[in-house]
């Protein structure tokens, strides 16, 4: 534990951004055509000062955008796990459904959510629908793996415990399967919420669908480099909030035995 | 008529690998009357949790059978509450939430005030007074089996079976907690059957004493009656003239070799 008071670590991370400005600067001096940090802040002020304007259907504000993506992201991210947790809870509590559709799994797993996208774009034939469904496919293996592991190892005595109260198979879940397991699903979801905010950004760029990646790959077209480093930016400090929140909320579930 | 038969009860487990069953115990018969606290004492590994697993419905038995109330024992059920040795809580519940879930269950149809009232009452009798928001992990050994005992109690059970309930709790705590079981089973006048290695716990407590042989095939050997006048406490259990007869028998049965088990196994069931 650290102890209360030592503020040390602030500094060091300030130097980290000092030493990673610094270095940026530098090598922008070396490849003349990169752009600096300078721009990209100019840039960056650029869009920050007006985030949410609406000059028609293909230009609107960087916040605009970022919520476009933070939308198609939670609707996906969402639905995915829904499902991920709900069939974990089956696998979970079924050995034998587990083993038989384990290899499955890690089979479907293994696959990145971008390379369903042209399948999936043939069969629905609607980008926006398309990017949806890259969401979900990237949301559900890592919650669905975690869940089921989870549901499977619990501890005994809970489970019990459960079953000498003869809690009905509802409440069995809600109130001692899902808390008992409300751990691991939650690392399970934050994994899944790194690969779809990862996978949100080509399927975007690649579909046209309005959001942070089809800005990136719209100012690439433009040969706007400055806007595509701010974009980069963007989808970082994006991605950090949404994992902060992901990490309050595996403190709430968390419980020490 | 008994509240509790157990009838021929043996248990044998596979063990991945091995190409015959091992036997746990065999032809286990046992009765329980109607308020009586009913002691099984044995060392460890006899298979005495077991036998305790089976009367609560969460292990199956190999043979026999069990009934409580002449019905036969077909699994876990809120008529037989059961207070482990690791105590159980559910470590994302606090105290009050631990107790809750348990009355929740058993009445289903009460109101949350109800429901409140009746989980206050049986904080208040553990004396759990002002821990209520804890959670099990910012709790001692021995508060954590005060909400064991609680969950226990509160649904109104016919009968409760103790797991070795006071094994992981500090020695001292343990003898303060034993007086206060004695005390809610006499204003209960609940039936309790407890499985224990503790010899002084089982004579503090209990009725009737059952002694089990070592495992495998292990069975029950004898049977002891406590003729200690209630209510007891720690120190006049000790001053009575039959504790020490009685606790030496226990203790030269324990530490007996099993050479002669075989014949003289009593039959109990009679």
């Amino acid at each position: 534990m650290r102890k209360p008071g030592n503020k040390g670590w602030i500094v060091l991370c300030l130097l980290f951004l000092f030493l990673f400005i610094a270095g940026w600067q530098i090598s922008t001096v070396s490849f003349r055509d990169l752009p600096g940090p300078w721009p990209v802040a100019e840039t960056a002020w650029y869009f920050l000062s007006d985030p949410f304007y609406d000059n028609g259907p293909n230009d609107k504000g960087i916040g605009t955008l970022a919520l476009y993506s933070l939308g198609r992201l939670t609707l996906g991210f969402v639905a995915g796990s829904v499902a991920a947790i709900i069939l974990g809870v089956i696998l979970g509590l079924n050995q034998t459904l587990f083993k038989a559709a384990n290899p499955y799994i890690q089979i479907l797993r293994a696959i990145s959510p971008i390379a369903w996208m042209p399948l999936l774009l043939y069969s629905v034939q609607n980008s926006n629908v398309t990017a949806l469904m890259v969401v979900f496919m990237a949301s559900i293996w890592p919650t669905l793996a975690n869940t089921a592991f989870g549901v499977s190892t619990i501890k005994k005595d809970y489970v019990n415990v459960s079953n000498i109260l003869q809690m009905n198979p509802i409440s069995k879940v809600f109130k001692v399967i899902l808390p008992g397991a409300g751990p691991t699903i939650v690392a399970g979801l934050k994994i899944s919420m790194g690969s779809a905010w990862v996978a949100i950004v080509p399927a975007e760029a690649l579909l046209g669908s309005l959001g942070l990646g089809y800005f990136v790959w719209n100012e690439w077209n433009n040969l706007s480099l400055t806007s595509v480093v701010f974009a980069i930016l963007v989808i970082g400090v994006v991605g950090v909030f949404i994992d902060f929140m992901l990490t309050s909320l595996a403190k709430r579930l968390a419980y020490v035995d | 008529m008994a509240l509790l038969k157990v009838e021929a009860v043996s248990k044998y487990f596979t063990s991945p690998g091995a190409r015959s069953e091992f036997c746990v115990f065999k032809d286990v018969s046992l009765k329980v009357k109607e308020k009586e606290f009913l002691s099984v004492l044995g060392h460890s590994g006899c298979g005495k949790s077991t036998l305790l697993n089976i009367i609560a419905g969460i292990e199956a038995a190999s043979d026999g059978y069990a009934y409580l109330d002449g019905k036969q024992i077909i699994g876990p059920g809120l008529d037989r509450m059961v207070v482990f040795q690791n105590f159980a809580l559910l470590p994302w519940l606090t105290v009050f939430g631990n107790i809750r879930i348990a009355v929740k269950a058993a009445y289903p149809g009460w109101d949350r005030n109800k429901i409140h009232q009746w989980v206050q009452k049986y904080v208040d009798m553990v004396g759990l007074k002002g821990a209520e928001d804890k959670r099990p992990s910012e709790l001692s050994g021995g508060m954590r089996q005060r909400v064991g005992l609680a969950r226990a109690f509160c649904v109104g059970p016919r009968m409760l079976l103790l797991d070795e309930p006071f094994a992981q709790i500090d020695a001292l705590t343990r003898g303060v907690i034993q007086e206060e079981l004695v005390r809610m089973w006499e204003d209960t006048g609940i039936t309790i059957f407890m499985v224990t290695h503790d010899v002084d716990e089982a004579i503090l407590l209990s009725d009737r004493i059952l002694l089990m042989s070592p495992g495998p095939e292990a069975r029950i050997m004898e049977e002891m009656h406590v003729d200690i006048p209630r209510p007891r406490s720690r120190t006049s259990v000790i001053e009575h003239p039959a504790y020490y007869p009685l606790r030496n028998r226990i203790i030269r049965f324990l530490s007996r070799k099993d050479e002669d088990d075989q014949t003289k196994c009593v039959n109990l069931v009679a």
